[in-house]
């Protein structure tokens, strides 16, 4: 993601105090947690906007689910505690997830990647259904030079992998991950992109344990592809 | 019977191993899915549809004491008699009672999903009156002795081969393989059960406050029959389903048919409003109406989880949910299955006894896309999950309770903590070696991890931390 976003001339930088959005808690119920934990998020993030506040600043994130946290779920996490909504707002408001951000903002579908391959594309529940995103990730892709982009049966069906659920109720995770697994294969596809790395570890978990050859890459690991 | 345990993960692997199940719900939901989208998309403000039908039920729901007691009052006036039941318990001994006054000796069933969870069957049987349910679904579970495994279609966990043996088991007739001819012989019984019934039990789609009128929506005519040609006629309705006005239905009605079986609309719509009139040849002589609250006003008292009461049951949550279609509806552990019963079960029951489901669920969203009156079920289930966390001091959660807390709360310390956080990121690689493959690969972690590797590998920690590669990256460039 560096490396694409350098490319088209943004300047990035990494906060290195931040750790975590505070998701994983919340999802799993423990809200008291998820809110240390999203409240620190917060204020790392306002302090670094705040440092220098007449630049024009982005926070740009690789994952549909981080993001949809970030930009959906902190206002009902913080709905009691209206002293945090203005600065969740602003730090909402600017807040993108990597593909949203090269389209929306970047107004670019074309960043120059090479990659001889035959893509398909999973759709992350969270950057669908919360995000509504659909539609740039696989303009991205289409642009990438000798890609094909093939459709698979259900490409919006989770994947199964639902954060703790994963655990939880391992063997109906594995059961729809296994129908995610035959529509990829069905594909003819080569390569499996996606925009979450929760999807991505499951998706690639089970193609790995059963040896079957299919890539598995990250769209931005996609578009800092250049070829061989 | 087991019919209240909840054991969502223990059931669950069981139906995920039943081939032939398996089978029937990829089936059944691909059907459903596919007829419910190519309905909605014909209509071209079927978003504008889905959004007011949420404001009115919205607003029915936050007035419901005042559209409850505007609803007695219009059924009183066309002649109907309206009774409350607080539980199942009261439900089912006012139907029963209404039964005996009446002197009634067997009893017809439409479908309803109220009268399945009061167990209303099983109360008519001690009371030693015949109850048939009448929906051909209903009937062969009914015959089975099982329960409905979803919401519009509830013997879909039944394989025509099931059926075949049930029917010339139960009913002393032959092998037939056709479904047209185990139609027919359904048909011939049922036929029968209708004319000699004292009474029939319905359940209602929609309860219009504004005339008392009540609707009933289904596709075999034989809630038409119940309704009408028993003396006594009387309908089970949860206090939800009330809607304000006459001219509402249309609405509802536009986007129950769509959602549910993808149909414009469904082959029979029942109006019924009281008993019938002096001018009438036929119907019913008498009217019950019973409103149903069995934890509904419970519900009622959240705001957060409100929106589970405006659910009208049109099932398609169960048929677009990709955990539905892997566990089926009996995963579930009682009446309501797929996301609605991840949300309603435990609220109804109180979450001690259902503290799996609201877990039981990828938050993947497909359910609030399809839901006609628009429920938002993530929202809703991670509200429930919060209150099982918050209610654990009593001792409801499952096993591995401890070891999640712990979990959480070491996530918590070391995310707090950047220099923790750096310093877990940089040991957890050399934590690993055990288990790591030469392809790089975790294959087999110790418990709890291992509930992800028995059947998925598990990707290594890089040696180079993202830290450590943004302290080059960041000169690279400046």
């Amino acid at each position: 993601m560096v490396k694409v976003l350098r490319d088209l001339g943004v300047e990035v930088d990494f906060i290195e105090e931040q750790t975590c959005c505070g998701q994983p808690a919340y999802n799993s119920g423990y809200q008291e947690d998820a809110k240390a934990v999203a409240g620190r998020f917060l204020s790392v993030f306002d302090k670094a906007l705040k440092s220098d506040p007449d630049r024009e600043t982005y926070i740009v994130c690789p994952s549909g689910s981080c993001t949809s946290m970030v930009k959906v779920f902190y206002q009902d996490l913080f709905k009691n505690s209206p002293e945090l909504l203005d600065k969740i707002k602003r730090i909402k408001n600017i807040t993108y997830e990597f593909s949203e951000f090269l389209v929306k903002v970047l107004n670019t579908v074309d960043v120059g990647a090479e990659y001889n391959g035959i893509i398909t594309y999973h759709d992350s529940c969270h950057l669908l259904r919360e995000l509504r995103i659909n539609e740039g990730p696989r303009q991205l892709i289409n642009s990438v030079k000798g890609v094909e982009l093939r459709e698979m049966e259900m490409h919006d069906a989770c994947c199964g992998f639902g954060g703790t659920f994963s655990v939880k109720f391992p063997k109906v995770s594995v059961s729809m991950l296994d129908e995610k697994i035959e529509c990829i294969v069905n594909s003819g596809a080569d390569t499996l992109v996606s925009a979450d790395m929760g999807c991505l570890m499951n998706i690639e978990g089970a193609l790995s344990r059963r040896e079957i050859p299919i890539k598995v890459m990250h769209l931005a690991e996609l578009l800092a592809s250049r070829g061989k | 019977m087991g019919y209240h345990q909840i054991r969502f993960e223990k059931d669950s692997d069981k139906a995920i191993h039943n081939e032939s199940l398996q089978k029937a719900l990829v089936n059944v939901t691909d059907r459903f899915r596919s007829a419910r989208n190519k309905a909605s998309s014909k209509v071209s403000d079927w978003e504008e549809l889905r959004t007011a039908a949420r404001k009115i039920k919205k607003d029915t729901i936050a007035n419901l004491d005042h559209y409850l007691v505007q609803l007695e009052e219009s059924v009183k006036r066309a002649g109907g008699k309206v009774h409350w039941a607080k539980d199942a318990d009261e439900a089912s001994r006012i139907i029963v009672n209404i039964a005996k006054d009446g002197k009634v000796k067997s009893v017809v069933k439409s479908k309803s999903m109220a009268t399945e969870e009061i167990e209303l069957n099983s109360s008519f049987e001690q009371a030693a009156i015949k109850v048939v349910e009448t929906d051909l679904g209903e009937y062969i579970i009914q015959l089975a002795g099982e329960h409905p495994s979803h919401i519009i279609a509830p013997a879909i966990h039944k394989t025509k081969d099931d059926i075949s043996k049930l029917f010339s088991e139960k009913l002393g007739i032959p092998y037939y393989e056709k479904p047209e001819e185990l139609t027919k012989v359904a048909r011939e019984k049922l036929r029968s059960e209708f004319l000699s019934a004292g009474m029939g039990v319905s359940g209602a789609n929609f309860a219009v406050a504004e005339t008392g009128t009540i609707v009933v929506v289904e596709n075999e005519g034989n809630a038409r029959l119940t309704t009408t040609v028993p003396k006594i006629h009387v309908a089970l309705v949860g206090i939800e389903k009330l809607i304000p006005r006459y001219e509402d239905l249309s609405l509802f009605l536009t986007i129950l048919a769509r959602s549910a079986t993808g149909q414009k609309s469904s082959t029979y719509v029942s109006f019924i409003t009281g008993p019938k009139r002096e001018a009438d040849i036929d119907g019913p002589e008498e009217f019950h109406l019973v409103l149903l609250d069995n934890g509904r006003s419970k519900i009622l008292e959240s705001e957060q989880t409100r929106e589970s009461l405006y659910c009208i049951r049109c099932g398609a949550c169960l048929n677009n949910c990709p955990v539905y279609r892997h566990v089926g509806g009996h995963s579930y552990g009682w009446v309501y299955s797929g996301p609605i019963g991840a949300i309603i079960t435990p609220q109804l029951m109180g979450i001690d006894k259902a503290p799996e489901l609201p877990f039981a669920s990828s938050l993947c969203g497909a359910c609030h896309d399809v839901c006609p009156v628009k429920i938002d079920f993530p929202k809703v289930l991670l509200e429930l999950r919060k209150n099982v966390i918050e209610s654990k001091e009593k001792n409801i959660r499952a096993g591995g309770a401890f070891l999640e807390k712990a979990g959480i709360k070491f996530w918590r310390f070391s995310v707090e903590h950047e220099t923790i956080y750096k310093l877990l990121n940089k040991l957890s690689y050399y934590f690993q070696t055990p288990w790591k493959q030469s392809n790089g690969k975790l294959r087999s972690l110790p418990y709890p991890f291992s509930r992800w590797t028995d059947e998925r590998d598990f990707p290594s920690v890089a040696k180079k931390t993202f830290r450590e590669r943004w302290k080059e990256l960041k000169d690279e460039t400046g």
